[in-house]
């Protein structure tokens, strides 16, 4: 339910933004402070932390030796989970994954996925039989608005920090060996979400902004500055010309970002 | 699976099923399917084949669910096990879980939902073949089923994909398109408000490619839209001729 403060805050933050001013002070398409930690936790193959203002994510990678689907026999597998776990937000309940966090793993897969970020044909060991399978599990750990972009960072991060075993086959056994070899990571995907709230645009809207916002649009932008994933999401709707106008946001600030990461 | 096309795009510019790049497949609608759903609309879109049947409003269930100012708008996209080439399990995967958050928050914005505080309404989609492009379909027909359970709406939401099938922009990818094109936009629409209320995409795009391919969608949401409007007067005009006689 829409409570009674939320109205008032939508109130205020709608006057705000009329004035080209957000709550916390930023500029419209300005990002809350980035940081990203990689390697935070051993036992994982990969891992990262991103923090964006108070959003907290911590993204750990497990890669394991599985079977590969029948239609890619020669191709490694990638499963991205995440979990909103209830000590991040007051509003998430321990449970089996509901549809936002669902939708989340799937907002970051297909971020990945479709940009190609892993040479998956380098995850095969054994045509159709053996492959490596790479689990990219999201946690979320204090849910302070924009969960999808530092997700997306906090993926990629971990990925670019992944190892996995040496091996070789012999008789056609896959034994380990010693040492390990970093996995084939070729892109660096970028998620932009802006959201719509009045008829005004702001770039990585907090929780309170989520909260009162109409609409909110994301956009993966690969290395190549290209499009590779959309979501749209909230009960609001744009103009053609607004997704017009998130997409060069998106752009632009993929950009800006990139070159700060060094991505 | 069926042999891989080498190419979805022939020499003469033509696509595996013969349409030009930005022609729609023939598309059926029909409204007032189910008797026991307060409204409900078929969609055949090429192969596809979906049913959306509407029930409400009515008592919220569960209760703690109910919302004060306004009604609480269900959705559930729901793949029958022989609608594909493998049988599907019955169960809700992840991919239809996403589905049904999208499609409702693509009816949402054309729904008048202050007008039934305390109440839920249920949409209901049973795809029952599908041919790429169900997601679109599905709203195109679920949002015929709401008008014809007599709920008041803004607009009717339609919708199409495009995207990129080798190096050619097409309109309402189907599914070898879908699985092995390069890029797929599912657009949804309120022509009327000018408001798009879905948007998704995976593949790869230029900035240009892609206002090109949203664009080219917008332009097939709005060639379906007239026939979503003569499926529901057809059917009331039919009321109307059997009430004179």
């Amino acid at each position: 339910m829409v409570s009674v403060v939320t109205r008032i805050k939508q109130k205020q933050i709608v006057q705000l933004l009329e004035k080209g001013k957000r709550l916390d002070g930023r500029e419209l398409t300005d990002y809350r402070e980035l940081k990203i930690d990689q390697g935070i936790i051993e036992r994982a193959e990969g891992s990262a932390r991103v923090r964006l203002g108070k959003t907290e994510i911590v993204v750990g990678t497990k890669v394991e030796m599985g079977e590969p689907f029948s239609d890619t026999p020669n191709e490694g597998v990638l499963t991205v989970n995440a979990e909103l776990v209830p000590l991040a937000s007051p509003k998430f309940e321990a449970g089996p994954p509901d549809e936002n966090s669902i939708e989340l793993a799937r907002i970051v897969d297909r971020g990945i996925r479709e940009s190609k970020v892993i040479d998956t044909e380098k995850l095969c060991i054994e045509k159709g039989k053996k492959v490596f399978v790479v689990f990219v599990d999201v946690y979320v750990l204090n849910h302070d608005g924009n969960l999808i972009d530092a997700s997306a960072l906090a993926a990629v991060a971990a990925l670019l920090n992944t190892k996995m075993s040496n091996y070789e086959v012999e008789d056609g056994e896959v034994k380990l060996k010693s040492g390990y070899t970093q996995l084939p990571v070729r892109q660096h995907p970028i998620t932009v979400t802006c959201a719509k709230i009045g008829e005004k645009l702001v770039v990585d809207p907090g929780l309170e902004e989520e909260q009162v916002m109409d609409a909110r649009l994301s956009m993966a932008i690969d290395d190549d500055g290209d499009i590779c994933a959309i979501q749209k999401g909230g009960t609001g709707y744009f103009t053609p010309e607004q997704v017009i106008e998130v997409s060069k946001l998106a752009k632009d600030k993929a950009k800006e970002m990139r070159k700060k990461l060094d991505w | 699976m069926n042999e891989k096309p080498e190419k979805l795009i022939d020499k003469k510019g033509l696509r595996l099923d013969g349409r030009k790049p930005d022609e729609l497949r023939p598309v059926k609608l029909e409204v007032g399917v189910i008797p026991n759903a307060d409204g409900s609309a078929y969609i055949e879109q090429g192969k596809n084949r979906i049913l959306a049947g509407v029930y409400g409003p009515r008592e919220v269930h569960p209760k703690h669910l109910a919302l004060q100012d306004r009604t609480v708008l269900k959705c559930r996209y729901h793949m029958a096990p022989f609608s594909v080439q493998e049988r599907k399990s019955p169960a809700p995967s992840r991919r239809e879980i996403e589905i049904s958050k999208v499609i409702r928050e693509s009816l949402e914005p054309s729904v008048f939902m202050e007008y039934y505080p305390r109440t839920m309404i249920d949409v209901f989609i049973e795809v029952l073949q599908a041919d790429g492009g169900t997601r679109c379909a599905s709203i195109t027909t679920a949002s015929l089923a709401l008008a014809d359970a007599g709920i008041p709406l803004k607009d009717l939401v339609v919708a199409c994909a495009a995207g990129k099938a080798d190096d050619t922009i097409v309109l309402d990818l189907m599914d070898e398109e879908d699985k092995l094109g390069k890029a797929d936009v599912p657009v949804a629409l309120m022509p009327g408000l000018n408001g798009i209320t879905l948007l998704q995409m995976d593949g790869k795009l230029t900035h240009e490619e892609f206002e090109t391919v949203v664009n080219m969608a917008i332009e097939g949401c709005k060639k379906i839209y007239p026939m979503q409007k003569e499926a529901l007067k057809a059917k009331y005009m039919g009321i109307k001729e059997e009430a004179e006689e």
